[in-house]
């Protein structure tokens, strides 16, 4: 539902759970702490990069309040030309206002955003207006009977940037619009349909078309196959895959859903309410994950062979879970969920290169990361507690 | 799991030869299910979309939208006849001994009034619990779904609360009349993946602790796989395999249960071949004359094109409806890993 992707930007919903500890961090100057970038020496970008977020911050204002909700924290990520990056979370953990923040639909109120090398989060005016006609990065939502004008017809969607961007003739527009639908594996002759005289599938293709028409350097897509069915998810998901090899487009993904990711992507960015807590590449992160949120939501996911309860319950905090209102100033975005939580995560942990990649391509921000795995080894399956019902 | 010294439970709800058209006489989107679930067992259904699965559960539970009607077949629970049962038998049973939830429970719960006070209604409207002993259940119903601090959930509005926590609450109203049937529709579709697995594992809780039956309606195999104890493959209106769940996922017998098991996530991280089943199903109520699948089967013979095919029983307690069922090696889940599941 394109509801549960947008929760992530919507104040009553992150009021409830989140607004008393991000409003006192931001108020207690934690956000102050000098960036350090996962593992990057303050050096030129490395070759192919294509887009650099750092020391990223979003606040929302409350509404009816002078507090401010603090969505995205410190966030730092990078995509290259022709790589997928997918970014997992859960909802309200930021990723939609991530991907609206790179894409300058929300202001941030910290932090850059370098699209090849330029500052886009800093443009302003005229400058921004000119950098979004261009239509280097592109947005696919989840739902495309919701994305798509329901009175257009698909030729007319696809087109429309083109048309406001006064590019070509109408007939040199036309047959843009029919080489876009080529690309992504439509007959032409589907331009003529509105979106709901097409399937599912048709419909994300269509989307994906309109991004593509204007050879964008990067396509942000939040929840892109959610929406879908097995076999529709997976010809949209070899799509983007076809894309970046064909394009060389850098492509971020979005989901909670692991299996889309592990199907397509290069790297995972692990984001837990606003912060980055893992990036690595992400079937060594899928085999081994160093960061204890990483390694609940992957003994989380079911699996076809039955998961094993018990790995999931050993992640998880012995007794109940603290109330995440009670989560104090500073601590450890994730401390009050953590089974291994200690003192030392009363301190918000530094982003680290994982030990044994020292290059920075994979980097965790947990104080225990090389330790807690040692702890989960020995420590006994949790008992299953349940409480009486009324009778 | 229900297993019992005693063999097998008694069977809970019997359909036989369902159909259920849509939109007019002609368009028949379920076409003659039959199918049982028995005392504390979890059943779990899936299939594409229009497959007909959730048509066939509103149709157990007497809530197909208007247009939809059942035109034959009988669903028998527990010795009713569900089929043109009057409101006041409905009246009986849904909310009581049958229950429901589904994918979105935002929509299911009134948006103006507390979510506890929800909850007491129906104990007090439905169980005829006191006003004091009501809220008193209630609270304790919503710490027994696993709810933090249960006295503020029963005052909060559901727009306060995540969507973990308001599927914990629709739950709580659910099991509140202690019922024999849960039919779970996308229950934990929406949910994200840690909240999903909690409440997989509150349902199978519940299911151990009451002896309550499931049916799980899930295009997620996985989930099925963790929590039924048997499925039912749907494609184009019609069962084409059943089955214990392990079976069935790790050697199907039709094609396109194959299919499905081939483009599902079957949790392997490993970058996974990305296998999609071409073409797209029959349009709902179309008619053919042979196997619904054969134009997307790859096994597809002249005569599954021509002929019907009926739905048989297999010798290991399976039913199949494919006219090559003998003669077809099908590959399942995990073919690597078959001798660790095969139990």
């Amino acid at each position: 539902m394109t509801h549960a992707s947008l929760t992530d930007t919507s104040h009553t919903d992150t009021s409830h759970t989140d607004t008393t500890e991000l409003a006192d961090t931001s108020q207690s100057g934690v956000l102050a702490q000098p960036y350090a970038g996962p593992g990057e020496s303050g050096g030129p970008d490395p070759a192919g990069t294509l887009l650099r977020v750092e020391g990223l911050g979003v606040s929302f204002a409350q509404p009816g309040g002078r507090r401010r909700v603090r969505v995205l924290d410190d966030v730092a990520l990078t995509v290259r030309a022709g790589e997928i990056v997918g970014i997992v979370g859960e909802t309200g953990s930021g990723k939609t206002t991530l991907a609206r923040a790179i894409a300058g639909l929300t202001a941030p109120d910290r932090g850059r955003v370098h699209l090849a090398g330029e500052d886009i989060a800093g443009l302003r005016g005229r400058a921004r207006r000119r950098f979004r006609r261009v239509g280097a990065i592109q947005f696919i939502f989840q739902d495309p009977l919701r994305s798509l004008d329901p009175a257009l017809t698909v030729g007319t969607s696809i087109g429309e940037g083109l048309a406001i961007a006064g590019s070509g003739s109408r007939a040199q527009r036309a047959e843009r619009v029919a080489d876009a639908l080529r690309q992504v594996g439509l007959d032409p002759a589907v331009a003529g349909r509105l979106p709901a005289q097409i399937s599912g599938g048709q419909r994300q293709r269509a989307s994906i078309a309109r991004a593509v028409i204007s050879d964008p350097a990067l396509l942000l897509c939040d929840e892109p196959v959610s929406a879908l069915d097995a076999s529709n998810r997976n010809h949209i998901l070899l799509l983007l895959d076809e894309l970046r090899q064909r394009l060389s487009v850098g492509i971020a993904v979005i989901s909670h859903d692991l299996s889309t990711l592990a199907g397509i992507a290069d790297r995972v960015v692990v984001l837990y309410r606003g912060r980055v807590v893992e990036d690595g590449p992400i079937a060594e992160v899928f085999a081994r994950p160093r960061h204890p949120y990483t390694a609940l939501l992957i003994a989380s996911a079911p699996d076809i062979h039955g998961r094993d309860r018990h790995a999931a319950a050993r992640l998880r905090p012995v007794g109940t879970s603290r109330d995440p209102a009670s989560r104090r100033t500073g601590e450890c975005v994730f401390a009050h969920r953590c089974r291994f939580a200690t003192d030392a995560c009363a301190e918000t942990p530094p982003r680290r290169a994982a030990t044994d990649h020292p290059g920075g391509d994979w980097v965790v921000a947990c104080h225990h990361a090389d330790t807690w795995r040692d702890e989960l080894d020995t420590a006994p399956a949790p008992a299953a507690s349940r409480k009486d019902f009324p009778t | 799991m229900p297993e019992s010294a005693a063999g097998p439970a008694e069977v809970l709800l019997k359909v036989d030869g369902l159909r259920i058209t849509v939109g007019g006489e002609r368009t028949e989107a379920v076409r003659g299910v039959s199918f049982e679930v028995r005392r504390g067992e979890a059943v779990g259904i899936v299939g594409e979309s229009g497959s007909g699965k959730t048509l066939a559960c509103r149709s157990v539970l007497g809530v197909l939208a208007p247009g939809c009607a059942v035109s034959g077949g009988t669903i028998d629970f527990d010795g009713t006849s569900l089929v043109g049962l009057p409101r006041r038998g409905w009246e009986q049973l849904r909310g009581t001994r049958i229950a429901a939830v589904f994918q979105d429970p935002a929509s299911y719960l009134n948006p103006s009034y507390p979510v506890g006070h929800q909850l007491a209604e129906q104990l007090r409207v439905k169980h005829g619990r006191a006003r004091r002993d009501a809220r008193a259940d209630a609270v304790r119903l919503l710490a027994a779904m696993g709810l933090h601090d249960p006295e503020r959930v029963y005052r909060q509005y559901p727009h306060q609360l995540s969507g973990g926590m308001l599927q914990r609450v629709v739950l709580a109203i659910a099991v509140s009349g202690d019922p024999e049937l849960l039919i779970a529709d996308e229950a934990t579709t929406a949910l994200d993946v840690t909240i999903q697995a909690e409440v997989l594992e509150l349902l199978a809780g519940l299911r151990a602790e009451r002896g309550l039956a499931v049916i799980a309606v899930s295009h997620d195999l996985a989930v099925i796989a963790e929590f039924c104890d048997r499925v039912l493959v749907f494609y184009a209106g019609e069962l084409v395999e059943a089955g214990p769940t392990q079976a069935v996922l790790h050697a199907p017998r039709h094609p396109y249960t194959e299919a499905l098991l081939r483009v599902a996530s079957v949790g392997s991280w490993e970058r996974r071949s990305l296998a999609v089943i071409d073409g797209q199903p029959p349009h709902v109520g179309a008619e053919l004359p042979g196997c619904r699948f054969a134009d997307r089967c790859a096994f597809a013979t002249q005569q599954c094109r021509t002929r019907p095919v009926a739905l048989t029983e297999q010798p290991d307690g399976r039913s199949v409806r494919c006219r090559r069922v003998d003669e077809l090696a099908l590959s399942g889940a995990g073919a690597a890993t078959a001798a660790g599941a095969a139990s």
